[in-house]
């Protein structure tokens, strides 16, 4: 069972991203807070993310690092006892604003989950699913083709359309899963763990897709693989557990400089595996 | 041998003791699971036999055309087939939507508060309670209140009610069981509740659900108490022609022919039992069948 409760503020506040002088951010938190019931999982987090780049999460377990990428897409809301506060703005608008239809947040922000979770569908189906609950009026085949093509699953099953999207590999099932989040044209794709489910062969092909989707769309990943983040992304945020039991935002920097010059101790502390 | 030593270095006996006691009483198990399957299996042997040798001979199309008469020879279960197939048909068309509707409120739309949980136990207390009740309630509120008198479209939404409970019961357990995956998966798509439910909750516990209602109606067809409560007749000589007739149903006609002194009788009881069964057993292969073509259409 999956209910609503969220706590929307009545103000529609659109909030500047030049505040702090900083323009090509397409999506950015400010003092976003965030529980389960009375525990708070994130604490007072600022993050800015900047368009057409591949932005790492990483931190050890239960540092809410999925929790903080579902803010993106308001997937959150769907957990009976979440409550958020802050803002969590995209192209200059506080989606959690009362005036947002999650629905349209949604579209717009994609999502690829740690487990491939393919409809019981045909590999078309899955595909078209997007576009048919989001009214896409063009021809369907193409959208389709393009979508699988994006993903890199054209070739491997342009002969197979009709075959259920369980009946592939795994690898095979989340670039399907990638397909389907590209074919309703979001202008930002979250991974939550995306190859945590894969061996290595599938992993490596995942990872070339980010690198190549990094040209059209902003990625953001979730990661307990601290080479993958290293590999593909461009800046690396480090999320780690307070004393209070909320999970912060130790370091966020280019993911060159963070993997070699970590300013926060912390920081060095994981990335050398001496903690987490 | 002090305590301690033997606490250190336990004596192989020891545990040859408790092997031997902990294989028996498998065995004691296995034997005991064995034989309550073979009860059941050998009842229900014992009955289809029972009926089959009496009644097979009795089924053929004379007894399926003809409308029950004073003279055994003449008898016939038309009315009452053609009856219980009329109210089958309504007794779907109302439970059906109602109870698979319910279901998907209870699951995907009520919020886990305690008037949700209040229903939710209410429902399946609801399908203990002994169908005679129902019987009575029909009789009160669709017999008498909406003055529908003793027609089939009163017998249906009496058994609707009856059947309801279990048709809520098994549409729950299927939905429950689409994992949650695909509802988010369905979410992150841009999909409105009503959509993620239509089109992927709905499609992969459709098999359940159908396999549920079925089994439902199975139940509607064989029950006579609530029947006989609103005041279905015992001996109808006319085809029941849709929901507003008057009607009688087969466990009925059934009922009626083994209260009769006469032997003749008694057969005619059996051959309606047959065909009872048959009536019964399509309706669960087709329950059986349909819960499998949707399974492999899934994978």
């Amino acid at each position: 069972m999956i209910n609503l409760r969220i706590d929307t503020r009545a103000s529609d506040v659109a909030v500047s991203p030049s505040e702090n002088g900083q323009s090509d951010v397409i999506l950015m938190t400010r003092n976003l807070n965030f529980w389960y019931g009375n525990t708070q999982v994130l604490e007072n987090i600022d993050c800015d993310i900047r368009p057409r780049e591949v932005t790492a999460i990483i931190g050890p377990s239960g540092c809410g690092k999925s929790t903080f990428l579902r803010c993106f897409n308001r997937m959150n809301e769907l957990i009976p006892t979440a409550r958020i506060a802050g803002s969590v703005v995209f192209r200059n608008r506080d989606i959690y604003a009362r005036s947002v239809d999650p629905v349209e947040v949604r579209r717009q922000v994609g999502m690829v989950f740690q487990k491939p979770n393919p409809f019981p569908k045909s590999i078309y189906d899955n595909v078209a699913y997007g576009p048919r609950v989001n009214g896409y009026k063009g021809d369907m085949d193409e959208a389709v083709e393009t979508s699988l093509k994006r993903a890199a699953l054209w070739d491997e099953v342009k002969d197979d359309l009709k075959k259920s999207g369980l009946a592939l590999s795994g690898g095979q099932q989340q670039r399907l899963c990638i397909a389907r989040a590209l074919a309703v044209q979001p202008d930002v794709l979250l991974m939550d763990e995306p190859c945590s489910a894969l061996d290595p062969i599938a992993t490596t092909r995942i990872e070339d897709l980010i690198r190549e989707l990094r040209e059209q769309l902003t990625i953001i990943i979730v990661t307990h693989n601290m080479q993958q983040a290293a590999r593909i992304s461009d800046r690396t945020a480090f999320f780690t557990v307070a004393e209070s039991g909320a999970g912060v935002l130790v370091e966020f920097n280019d993911t060159q400089k963070l993997f070699t010059t970590p300013t926060d101790p912390r920081t060095e502390a994981y990335i050398t595996g001496r903690f987490g | 041998m002090s305590a301690q030593a033997t606490a250190a270095v336990p004596s192989p006996d020891v545990w040859r003791a408790s092997q031997v006691r902990r294989r028996w009483s498998g065995w004691l198990f296995y034997g005991l699971a064995v034989v309550s399957t073979l009860m059941g299996l050998v009842m229900l042997g014992a009955l289809l036999f029972d009926i089959f040798t009496d009644g097979a001979r009795q089924v053929d199309w004379h007894f399926l055309s003809n409308y029950p008469s004073r003279i055994a020879d003449n008898a016939g279960l038309r009315s009452a087939l053609l009856g219980s197939l009329w109210m089958l048909a309504f007794t779907a068309i109302i439970a059906f939507p109602l109870g698979v509707g319910a279901a998907i409120y209870l699951e995907e739309y009520a919020p886990d508060n305690w008037l949700t949980r209040f229903i939710q136990l209410n429902i399946a207390n609801l399908a203990g309670v002994p169908s005679i009740v129902y019987g009575l309630l029909g009789l009160g509120l669709f017999v008498r209140w909406l003055a529908l008198g003793r027609v089939v479209l009163a017998g249906s939404m009496t058994m609707a009610l009856l059947i309801l409970p279990l048709i809520i019961v098994a549409s729950r357990e299927a939905i429950r069981a689409v994992p949650d995956s695909l509802r988010e998966g369905s979410y992150a798509l841009g999909a409105t509740r009503w959509q993620m439910v239509r089109q992927t909750v709905l499609p992969s516990a459709a098999g359940g659900i159908l396999t549920g209602t079925i089994l439902a109606l199975a139940r509607a067809i064989g029950e006579t108490a609530p029947l006989i409560t609103i005041g279905a007749l015992t001996y109808v000589a006319f085809d029941p022609n849709g929901p507003l007739d008057i009607f009688t149903v087969l466990p009925i006609q059934i009922f009626n022919w083994v209260s009769l002194p006469q032997k003749e009788f008694h057969s005619l009881a059996a051959g309606g039992i047959v065909v009872l069964l048959v009536v019964l057993l399509t309706a669960n292969s087709l329950a059986v069948y349909l819960r499998y073509r949707m399974q492999r259409r899934l994978q």
